[in-house]
């Protein structure tokens, strides 16, 4: 499991990439991906296309960032999700709180 | 590189080798021990404890090779590296050195810049080992207290969750004894009004964090539902402690039931859970999760959008958590629900589906696999009294409880439309302990009063409208509509209690802010069997030693009489 980061030429939106198992050993890694980046990002990326599963733990660290970034004033998306991955955040209706694509 | 200074043993028959050996070890800095054969090396051993050993192979009395053997098992658990001091260069015979626990091999003569090497990194090797050893004791130690942690977490857990009812006949579930430590949660109890409430949860995470979050929420799920609460309300209620209380991004995923057996309705409340399983005459009903899991939503964005169903006898709904759907084959295969719908289709009666969906399951998982995380409950529609619990199971309370009393309780305007007092009321009532083994029947006066003094008196509506199947929905929905708008209007309770011969009285007089209606009249017709309505005021008269209008009609006292069991 990797997880790269990315800014666009404004400066505005952050992109996570997260590569391989998104799980609770990702935690430490993740939260530090979004916490040091600087404050003028206005919007989050999950790129999704590498990432092989998601679990729980996963599901429990979207939710950190979406309180880190505004809760319900966040704009955070989720794309290229594989269907394992998008299973799961259909079956805990995560659509209700993130833009899915 | 300077080291510290280790004692060193050697072993070594030859006078002269041995004297050599002594003194480079010396000028290395280190202190020596010195034994001519293999047996004062292990008496040697035991007595002054060597850091490092070097042992000639050819010795009288005992040879290197036994010795060697001796000196490893003497050392137990640590590391004392032996070091074979052999112009031996055959393959075989080195062989033989290295099996009876030889770690290195140094040959005449000795070089003393090798001898140097050989203790540095057998030093290392030493202290790397030490260390290791060291740390694993922590670790032991602090998994020992883990577990005794845990210990207690899951009995105060069990105690709280005995107060539920799973050992109804109606619910059959498997659960592994520490899926309290998984995150999983079943819980069942009966409500006063004699429905019963059920709920499977799947906490994030694992161990000590989930253990914790489940305990308020079974406190919550028990205190509520005993109190007559709607199932919704108690989900608020989990939902905004789970929030309030719990760290961001922990939640719980749940699906829970409301079971009504009188009138044999279901209602199903899915959120974060695979899709629970509904089996009606034959009928496979899917009922995917709508709702974000409990403790992520604040509560005024909290939705209680549910399932209603109305089943006949013998109706079943499945409910499970992720472990099943999810289930893996060797080859890495999902179960899915695919599978699931096949065991359904293919399973002649409904009484094998909870066997046969374990089975498989445990099946295509194959040996290896940990089959105890898998949860699973099946809960069936059956009469109240089959389901073989003893309704009065709350108490247990040594006090009489207040005998004399009276209160008057009123509510009127918007509170009409957003707080319902019949569970307030009830709880008051079952102050008194002996007097709760009626609480079902005491909970349908109150409910059934209090709904005619409301839909009747002060929303106007008619019963006539029920008297159709459309019309029922109908009924519903207006109800709904006009108790959203609802402004003006007010009902009041009056309960009176006076203790009689063997138990006591209860006078439960409701009234309301409506027209009334003509209760002679009523009394005249005769109770139609088949219409949908109607129904109230002759099973109150049941229930009840007397049951009076007053006034206009919009004045009812009902009389409940009652003796200690």
């Amino acid at each position: 499991m990797s997880i790269s980061t990315q800014k666009s030429s404004d400066g505005s939106v952050l992109t996570i990439k997260i590569q391989g198992r998104f799980d609770f050993s990702s935690h430490q890694e993740f939260r530090d991906a979004y916490e040091s980046a600087d404050s003028s990002i206005m919007e989050y990326q999950i790129d999704m296309s590498e990432t092989t599963y998601l679990d729980s733990s996963a599901l429990g660290m979207l939710l950190l960032l979406r309180d880190f970034a505004g809760g319900d004033n966040a704009q955070i998306t989720i794309s290229n999700c594989n269907s394992d991955v998008r299973r799961i955040l259909t079956i805990s209706n995560f659509e209700q709180l993130f833009r899915i694509q | 590189m300077e080291q510290e200074p280790l004692k060193i043993l050697i072993a070594e028959d030859n006078d002269t080798d041995r004297m050599i050996l002594q003194r480079i070890i010396f000028r290395l800095g280190h202190t020596v021990v010195s034994a001519r054969d293999g047996l004062e090396a292990t008496e040697l051993y035991e007595r002054e404890k060597p850091q490092i050993v070097l042992l000639d192979v050819l010795m009288p009395r005992m040879d290197g090779l036994v010795a060697a053997r001796r000196l490893k098992e003497m050392a137990g658990e640590d590391l004392v590296p032996i070091i074979f001091l052999t112009s031996l260069s055959d393959a075989e015979s080195l062989a033989k050195c290295l099996d009876a626990g030889g770690d290195d091999f140094l040959s005449k003569p000795y070089n003393p810049v090798v001898l140097k090497a050989k203790i540095q990194a057998f030093n290392r090797m030493r202290l790397m080992h030490r260390t290791l050893l060291h740390q694993r004791d922590q670790i032991s130690l602090h998994h020992e207290h883990m577990l005794r942690e845990q210990q207690v977490a899951k009995t105060v857990f069990d105690n709280i969750a005995h107060l539920g009812c799973l050992q109804a006949r109606n619910i059959r579930y498997f659960l592994s004894p520490m899926a309290v430590f998984n995150g999983d949660v079943l819980l069942a109890a009966l409500k006063p009004s004699g429905g019963m409430h059920v709920l499977l949860g799947d906490f994030t995470g694992h161990g000590l964090p989930a253990a914790i979050g489940a305990m308020p929420l079974a406190e919550i799920f028990y205190g509520m539902t005993g109190k007559g609460f709607s199932m919704t309300d108690v989900l608020r209620e989990i939902n905004q402690k789970l929030k309030k209380n719990l760290p961001p991004g922990f939640f719980c995923c749940a699906a829970m039931l409301d079971l009504n057996f009188s009138r044999r309705e279901l209602e199903v409340w899915m959120g974060g859970m695979p899709a629970s399983f509904l089996w009606r005459g034959g009928e496979l009903s899917v009922l995917p999760s709508n709702h974000l899991p409990l403790g992520v939503l604040e509560a005024k964005a909290f939705k209680t959008n549910t399932y209603k169903f109305e089943l006949s006898e013998g109706d079943r709904i499945f409910l499970w958590s992720d472990g099943i759907v999810e289930a893996r084959s060797p080859d890495g295969e999902l179960f899915g629900e695919e599978r699931l719908r096949q065991v359904f289709e293919e399973t002649n009666h409904p009484s094998l589906l909870f066997d046969e969906v374990h089975q498989r399951v445990i099946r295509f998982m194959g040996e290896s696999e940990r089959s105890d995380d898998l949860s699973m409950v099946e809960v069936t529609m059956m009469p109240e009294d089959a389901l073989g619990i003893e309704a009065d199971q709350i108490s247990g309370s040594a006090i009489k409880g207040p005998e004399s009393w009276e209160f008057t309780y009123k509510i009127e305007g918007k509170t009409l439309g957003e707080f319902n007092p019949v569970p307030l009321i009830l709880h008051n009532i079952l102050e008194m302990p002996p007097v709760r083994a009626y609480s079902g029947q005491i909970y349908t006066v109150l409910t059934e009063l209090y709904s005619n003094a409301l839909e009747h008196g002060v929303l106007g509506l008619s019963s006539a409208q029920k008297q159709t199947p459309g019309g029922f929905l109908e009924y519903y929905q207006e109800r709904e509509r006009r108790l959203k708008e609802i402004t003006c209007g007010w009902i009041q309770f009056r309960i009176r209690h006076r203790p009689e011969a063997g138990g006591g009285v209860l006078l439960i007089r409701v009234e309301d802010s409506g027209p009334g209606f003509d209760y002679h009249a009523f009394a005249r017709s005769a109770p139609v069997e088949d219409s949908y309505s109607g129904r109230g005021i002759p099973l109150l008269c049941g229930i009840c030693r007397r049951l009076e209008y007053f006034g206009c009609g919009n004045m009812v006292e009902a009389e409940f009489a009652w003796i200690k069991a």
